[in-house]
């Protein structure tokens, strides 16, 4: 009953699996989070000029990640892209994090007050240093929760990159579930190691929050 | 020298400000008092160009406020202003708050902002408070920062917008005696106030508006001690 078949090489696997989904993740949030920032400021900025990129970025929060990664990837063979399954996941993981925080940075603007801006324009201070000295610190003490939501969210949806032939952790255990017909065992290492990887992310959040809120 | 002339104000259809014309001075200080709604923050708020308004002009000495060739941020640098909500930055120290400005508009090295953060602070009593940040301070502690903050920028002139509207009353007094330092120290001042007797006792000339217009205007005694109008005097009932 308590014996297993699970080796250390499979352990090894898993951990090799875990490995491309930081990558996956790191990647997906560095080209989410620049596209959320710039998309957000637009958006919070000039709000009506900027609808038509709210209703493509709307596409984007609306269909299925997994219909996004098959579409993208056949795409990808018709516009004759030689692009590495990585990249592919790369692309679409950051494009669907990008149209979420595009929405966790507007609100974080937005959230700023007109006061306090106009507090700082009254000084003398022109559009980008309000931008750069007021609003963007103020905004992402704002936003950071959301942001670090939409970190683990990513984190867990890069799972669905095995679909075009990636092995992350999800893939990684599957793989071995195929071979020694432990599914119990082995899904639950891959979720400690799931668990494990939020909860550092999580923490680190944590820390830089309280640090935050020493000064409220 | 502030000019303004037969300045026109509205927010969509609501004209806030109808034709109010009145000259502030070198050195003097200016009250302006009236009911809610009667455009007098709204016409502070114009003087710095932090609204547009739609017909006449706002000069200060000299330079057109609501002129598209205007370098808004340069004149900005001259005219302190001090809001209702003293508009901390509430992620900047105290000292940082002072500082931030001085050295991003006009260029000061860390070491010259900070003295001069430190001396104007100093000058509204918040010498142990530079490390602190604002959300640990009172209101009263917050409005004199702000006007610290304004100051710092060295300004030829201080609007004050209800400074002190939006304060405890125990915490009224140290705003009062704050602006009451710079009054005597020669500032030129226009002070948007409810606070009658201390509009009185500072001020070289008071205005009254109403319904967008300087109802009445002339030195305090003339305005608060005897008004020519009913509806200067009922005002003064109503606040006293």
């Amino acid at each position: 009953m308590l014996t297993t078949s699970i080796t250390s090489t499979d352990l090894l696997f898993l951990l090799q699996g875990a490995w491309t989904t930081i990558l996956l993740t790191l990647w997906a949030m560095l080209l989410g989070t620049a596209g959320g920032v710039i998309c957000g400021l637009l958006r919070a900025t000039l709000p009506r000029a900027t609808l038509p990129l709210a209703w493509v970025l709307d596409a984007f929060r609306s269909v299925p990640l997994l219909i996004q990664f098959v579409l993208f990837n056949s795409l990808k063979s018709i516009a004759g892209l030689d692009w590495s399954a990585f990249s592919v996941a790369c692309a679409v993981l950051g494009v669907y994090a990008a149209a979420y925080c595009t929405e966790i940075v507007r609100s974080g603007v937005l959230a700023v007050s007109p006061n306090v801006r106009r507090a700082g324009r009254s000084l003398g201070m022109n559009y980008w240093q309000d931008l750069r000295y007021i609003v963007l610190p103020m905004a992402t003490r704002i936003a950071f929760p959301g942001w670090l939501n939409l970190a683990l969210s990513v984190m867990k949806d890069t799972a669905l990159v095995m679909w075009i032939g990636i092995v992350e952790l999800l893939r990684a255990s599957q793989i071995i579930v195929t071979r020694i017909q432990e599914p119990l065992l082995v899904l639950c290492i891959a979720g400690l190691i799931y668990y494990f990887i939020s909860l550092v992310v999580a923490r680190l959040g944590n820390q830089l929050e309280k640090r935050w809120q020493e000064n409220d | 020298m502030i000019e303004i002339e037969n300045v026109h104000k509205s927010f969509g259809d609501l004209d806030v400000i109808k034709g109010v014309s009145l000259t502030v001075n070198k050195g003097e200080v200016v009250s302006i008092i009236g009911g809610s709604g009667s455009g007098k923050s709204t016409l502070l708020m114009c003087i710095n160009g932090l609204e547009v308004i739609q017909q006449g002009s706002i000069r200060v000495d000299g330079t057109e406020v609501h002129n598209k060739a205007t370098d808004l941020n340069r004149l900005r640098q001259k005219i302190g202003i001090v809001f209702q909500q003293w508009n901390a930055f509430p992620h900047l120290t105290v000292l940082e708050n002072v500082m931030l400005a001085p050295r991003k508009v006009l260029g000061q090295s860390r070491a010259e902002a900070e003295d001069i953060a430190v001396r104007q602070l100093t000058h509204v009593g918040l010498a142990d408070k530079l490390k602190v940040f604002p959300g640990k301070l009172s209101g009263g502690q917050q409005q004199r920062m702000a006007i610290a903050r304004a100051l710092a920028m060295s300004p030829d002139y201080m609007l004050f917008d209800e400074a002190t509207s939006a304060l405890d009353p125990q915490l009224v007094g140290e705003v009062l005696d704050t602006m009451r330092m710079l009054a005597e120290d020669g500032m030129t001042m226009v002070l948007v106030t409810h606070e009658i007797s201390f509009a009185r006792e500072v001020s070289d000339r008071v205005a009254f508006f109403r319904n967008g217009l300087v109802h009445e205007i002339g030195t305090p005694e003339q305005v608060l001690v005897s008004p020519q109008y009913a509806e200067t005097a009922d005002f003064l009932k109503s606040v006293l």
